[in-house]
């Protein structure tokens, strides 16, 4: 049967971001197609995990249940999964491109024989003609990503071997709620008739995560720096300026690579994608690898020294001069202007 | 402890770190004649847990395999200079155009015949697609556990082997049984330098088909030293069935390429003036975008 598969991700009972946002990309796929969105968890006491899944439009969900599950490992999870699109057999399947996502999708296309894209930044269904067949096949997943540098944007189809996969990072995708009250199929999956001991070799003996602080994609405003910040000291000016405007700091790769700021706040194409109401690029020059992740906020202010820096051409206010002047005139005159 | 076999996957990519406008073939594949070429940086990071691991484990094997066009014999020899014990080339036209899962169909085929093996090693991902798929096809071809994103191996004993990954927002450490295969992050230790001795001793590998342009003296050398010939596997080497390499093993296919052009829209161009800043601040707050 034609379906969207979305995999999900959950830890501690909360299904991921990314999961929430592949799944409004799934609808919006499903819709294109007619046929319904489905979505496979696995994972500890997820006893009602379909109320946080079904409002994205989710027709069916497959839960694997179990504190053997969770957290994530390859081949349990792998071998679930492989059951599962094995009978469903859906058209189109969804991974974050995470380090749970990147780490399965692989190990699944492979067990599937089927073509996997990563790192998608559209996804969207259309038709292609294969000269050598003389045949058109229909209803496609153009599954476009980046590619080289960022210099160019390449639509990724697979035709011929079923089921096209793609990886998608976080941040990439809007979540949006389809319906408040939209009712899901709960299927329990039987993990007991598949999983098998030697699902379980590889053993978790420590583990450490870090619950980031830092939440980029639902700032509203986000100051961040460039390479032409100059120093970690003029970072201040930046972090000073966040605070006073309710915002988050964030940085391009060059001022992570430059050590001004911390990895978790990069903004771009290998780090965080966000779509703030405004952005202000301090000394940031705008390569395509930086303002892919940026240029869907509203509004976007460039201080920069160069008038050709290629971010001005993006931005709605352009402010001709240096980091170390302008941001701290900017601090002065909000502090006297706002009520 | 006994030694190990270990395989590192390895390749030579295109330095896509510095790729310019003309690097771009029509249909959307990269001419690669147009680009530098470099070993993978997080390939070089597995070499380096390799011999890391060789040097914790002694009568450790370490065998470096690569698979791409005549020119990627540079990847072997950069494994002999930094102490590698054996490498092996799968080189074939037929094998070109392949996506990671006939990638990946290949190098198993290679693998399988280099078995037997405890351990794989390549890189995370390679900085010419960064999809950092082709590991974990290879590991669940050759239908054994992966452990992805190394930085460490914290122990080896016996039977198990002990490694902490780096994952987005934190670390795990795992372990697992032998065979095994592992992705290397670049967050691990850098590989050592060659070693000026290896580099005297191999400068004259060559594959067969490097060998047939060679002079007299490289070729005289490699009847003294058979050791300097690096074997190079076709299709019919590895019993690779046509269908599951190159283009036609290869599910994905470019539709379409596309630049990127950025477009511009109007700005307001500001001076750094108190006077341009301060009417900015009254615009932005009036109309709520802040404050």
């Amino acid at each position: 049967m034609k379906s969207v598969m979305v995999y999900c991700e959950v830890e501690n009972q909360k299904v991921a971001d990314i999961s929430l946002e592949l799944l409004s990309a799934g609808k919006r796929l499903a819709e294109k197609l007619g046929c319904p969105l489905e979505a496979m968890i696995f994972g500890a006491d997820l006893s009602g995990i379909e109320l946080q899944i079904a409002p994205y439009g989710v027709d069916k969900l497959f839960v694997g249940n179990s504190l053997r599950l969770e957290p994530y490992r390859t081949l349990p999870h792998a071998a679930l999964a492989s059951n599962i699109l094995k009978e469903e057999d859906p058209q189109i399947v969804l991974f974050g491109a995470t380090s749970i996502g990147r780490d399965l999708a692989p190990r699944l296309a492979s067990k599937l024989n089927c073509g996997l894209t990563a790192d998608c930044t559209i996804l969207d269904i259309g038709d292609h003609f294969v000269k050598q067949e003389k045949k058109e096949y229909k209803d496609l997943l153009y599954a476009i990503r980046p590619a080289f540098g960022g210099s160019i944007m390449a639509n990724i189809i697979n035709w011929d071997m079923h089921p096209q996969m793609a990886t998608v990072r976080e941040g990439v995708m809007k979540k949006e709620i389809f319906d408040e009250h939209y009712s899901t199929e709960v299927v329990e999956v039987d993990i007991h008739s598949i999983l098998k001991d030697e699902d379980f070799v590889v053993k978790i003996i420590e583990r450490h995560i870090k619950k980031s602080g830092v939440n980029l994609k639902d700032a509203p405003i986000i100051v961040s720096g460039g390479y032409g910040v100059g120093s970690k000291e003029n970072f201040q000016h930046l972090i000073e300026l966040a605070k006073l405007l309710g915002g988050e700091v964030g940085g391009s790769r060059a001022a992570v690579d430059a050590g001004f700021i911390d990895h978790d706040r990069q903004i771009g194409q290998t780090g965080t994608t966000v779509r703030p109401k405004l952005y202000i690029a301090a000394g940031i020059s705008g390569a395509i690898q930086h303002t892919a992740g940026m240029q869907d906020a509203s509004m976007i202010i460039s201080i920069n020294n160069d008038p050709d820096a290629p971010i001005n051409k993006l931005a709605d206010y352009v402010i001709h001069g240096d980091v170390g002047v302008v941001v701290p005139k900017m601090i002065k005159y909000y502090k006297e202007n706002a009520k | 402890m006994r030694p190990l076999k270990i395989i590192v996957l390895a390749k030579q990519v295109p330095d896509t770190r510095h790729v310019g406008q003309d690097a771009m073939k029509p249909d959307g594949t990269v001419n690669r004649g147009k680009l530098a070429t470099v070993f993978n940086p997080d390939d070089l990071h597995a070499l380096e847990l390799a011999l890391n691991i060789k040097d914790r484990v002694p009568g450790t094997e370490i065998t470096i395999l690569t698979m791409g066009p005549q020119k990627a014999a540079d990847i072997i020899r950069e494994g002999y200079y930094r102490g590698v014990d054996y490498g092996v080339m799968i080189s074939d036209r037929r094998f070109g155009g392949a996506d990671t899962l006939a990638t990946s169909y290949t190098l198993v085929k290679g693998i399988q015949k280099l078995a037997p093996y405890d351990l794989i090693l390549g890189g995370r991902q390679a900085i010419d697609g960064d999809t950092a798929q082709v590991g974990p096809q290879c590991a669940d071809k050759l239908n054994i556990p992966q452990v992805t994103y190394v930085e460490e191996i914290i122990e080896i004993n016996e039977d198990k082997i002990i490694a902490r990954r780096r994952l987005e927002k934190g670390i795990e450490i795992v372990s697992s049984p032998f065979p095994c295969l592992m992705t290397v992050h670049g967050s691990s230790p850098k590989c050592r330098s060659r070693h000026a001795k290896k580099v005297m001793q191999y400068k004259y590998a060559r594959t067969k088909t490097e060998l047939r342009s060679a002079d007299e003296l490289i070729l005289s050398l490699h009847e003294k030293r058979p050791y300097l010939t690096i074997p190079e596997w076709s299709v019919e080497d590895i019993s690779a069935e046509m269908e599951k390499i190159g283009l036609s093993g290869s599910p994905t296919k470019v539709k379409s390429v596309e630049s990127i052009v950025l477009t511009a829209n109007e700005a307001k161009m500001l001076s750094d003036s108190d006077v341009d800043i301060e009417m900015m601040i009254k615009e932005l707050i009036e109309h709520h975008t802040i404050g």
